[in-house]
């Protein structure tokens, strides 16, 4: 009987494929996103759009909410660390929760390296919005991805940029030749075998979720379109006029992502969505998805 | 001979991919209307409180109820068997109760106590590689219940005539024995009939 193996924790991902991970403040949300059909919950002190407002620090929950999260749920229970915090991963992971989302949501801790993920029993999520990261992050020992987006601005164009551009990099390494691989390797920093993988496979070794902009029922069913294998709802739902409802939909859209009129069905009288942001409009040092290469 | 994997969430590719290596033609469903031209179907893991939302928003109970009593083989792993079972401890709503057996959700524990092991199956020759991932459990089961095996004495594989429910993920390895195992289900349940 082995635990913590690599199958174990990729597998662990697989299950949430087709599936919206929602991110939640309290007991509450956590049920709201449950009866909504969500695959999982990131408990977190404050959603992004909030983290982004306050400016400050952004560190690890408060391990009250996080535990108070995983009693009221059935579902698996996330949550975040800070980029290099190997301490906040080390605790949540005491507190039994099921998957660590190393986050550049949270202020990094580490400008540096990356926390070691391979010693963890419990698997980690990371974010990625180039194939150079995705595979840096997977040598390191993530058993799942996510695009980085632009957390909390309720702006789908950095997921979209960095989905097309992973998918785009991973058809073009499907077509080098072996002595390009080995370039390519070097051009891209990330290891020779993992990249080999990628060519022989046409695809990345673990699951690639969406997120960081995903606000409505279309914005989830655009990134599947696009390939993802699930989505991460941030503050899109609990930020939103409705959340019950919003949570429903975004949940029915990822699932049946190409039935147009179902999408269309779903979306009618949502009310407000979060308040969006302009990506132009965020200074360098707002920007999240620069944290963490 | 096709055979159907419920896409409404969950590990769909991975079953399709096995059911293929096992010399069946396999494909994603997403609406009801595709089980006419079924013979069996695969319930994947996946959330189970998920998976049975959706199936009840878009008319599956009913369909599969019927799917299931037209002696047509269903095999659900990990989720899946929650889906097919009588009861769920400590639930008071089940989803498709076609299955004689009370089940217990995460029984094992939290993610950190996932893990894989070979397991001896009833009917199969070598052991099998099975991951368990936040895995139920089946604390009971009926007269009509066949137990193919067990872990720690706990009942994680079993059979009651046309279906099939396992604890763990087959389709997270390359060892398709138990899909080939399912496959035969589905052509003996196609033979009886014809």
């Amino acid at each position: 009987m082995e635990t913590g193996t690599s199958r174990v924790k990729r597998g662990m991902a697989e299950m949430q494929k087709g599936g919206v991970i929602m991110d939640v403040m309290n007991a509450e949300q956590a049920k709201v996103a449950e009866a909504a059909g969500a695959t999982a919950v990131m408990a977190l002190e404050r959603v992004p759009s909030d983290i982004r407002a306050a400016g400050g620090v952004a560190r690890m929950a408060d391990p009250t909410i996080v535990e108070e999260v995983m009693k009221v749920v059935s579902i698996p229970v996330m949550a975040k660390a800070r980029i290099g915090h190997y301490v906040e991963a080390k605790v949540l992971e005491s507190m039994g929760v099921d998957y660590i989302d190393e986050s550049e949501v949270l202020t990094p801790a580490d400008e540096v390296f990356h926390i070691s993920k391979n010693e963890f029993t419990i698997p980690f999520v990371c974010g990625a919005k180039d194939l150079g990261e995705a595979l840096r992050r997977i040598q390191e020992g993530a058993a799942m991805l996510r695009t980085k987006g632009e957390p909390g601005t309720g702006n789908i164009v950095e997921a979209v940029r960095h989905l097309r551009l992973i998918n785009g990099q991973i058809r073009k390494v499907q077509g080098l030749s072996k002595d390009e691989l080995y370039h390519e390797a070097k051009l891209l920093g990330v290891p020779y075998e993992l990249l080999l993988n990628v060519h022989e496979t046409g695809k990345l070794p673990v699951v690639n979720f969406a997120a960081g902009g995903v606000a409505t029922p279309s914005d989830a069913a655009l990134m599947m379109h696009l390939g993802a294998d699930g989505v991460f709802v941030g503050s899109g739902i609990f930020k939103s006029d409705s959340p019950e409802k919003f949570a429903r939909a975004i949940v029915e859209a990822t699932t049946h992502y190409q039935d147009y009129k179902l999408i269309a069905e779903v979306s009618k009288n949502l009310g407000t969505p979060m308040k969006g942001i302009e990506i132009s409009k965020l200074e360098a040092a707002q920007r999240m998805q620069d944290r963490g290469i | 001979m096709k055979i159907g994997v419920l896409a409404l969430q969950g590990a769909v590719a991975e079953h399709i991919r096995s059911l293929e290596s096992a010399g069946a033609e396999a494909v994603a469903v997403k609406r009801v209307e595709q089980l006419d031209e079924l013979q069996g179907l695969v319930i994947p893991g996946g959330e189970s409180t998920t998976i049975g939302k959706l199936m009840r928003k878009y008319g599956f109970m009913d369909a599969l109820r019927d799917f299931s009593e037209q002696g047509k083989p269903l095999f659900g792993t990990c989720a899946g068997l929650i889906v097919l079972a009588d009861h769920i401890e400590g639930q008071e709503e089940a989803h498709l109760r076609v299955m004689d057996m009370t089940v217990a959700r995460n029984a094992f524990g939290r993610q950190r106590e996932s893990f894989e092991t070979d397991l001896q199956v009833k009917g199969i020759e070598e052991p099998v590689r099975a991951v368990f991932i936040r895995a139920p459990l089946i604390k009971k089961v009926g007269p009509e219940v066949d137990v193919l095996s067990t872990y720690n004495d706990e009942i994680v594989t079993a059979r009651q005539g046309h279906l099939l429910a396992v604890s763990y993920h087959p389709e997270l390895t390359d060892d398709y024995s138990l899909h080939s195992y399912f496959v035969d289900m589905v052509k003996e349940a196609a033979a009886s009939k014809a």
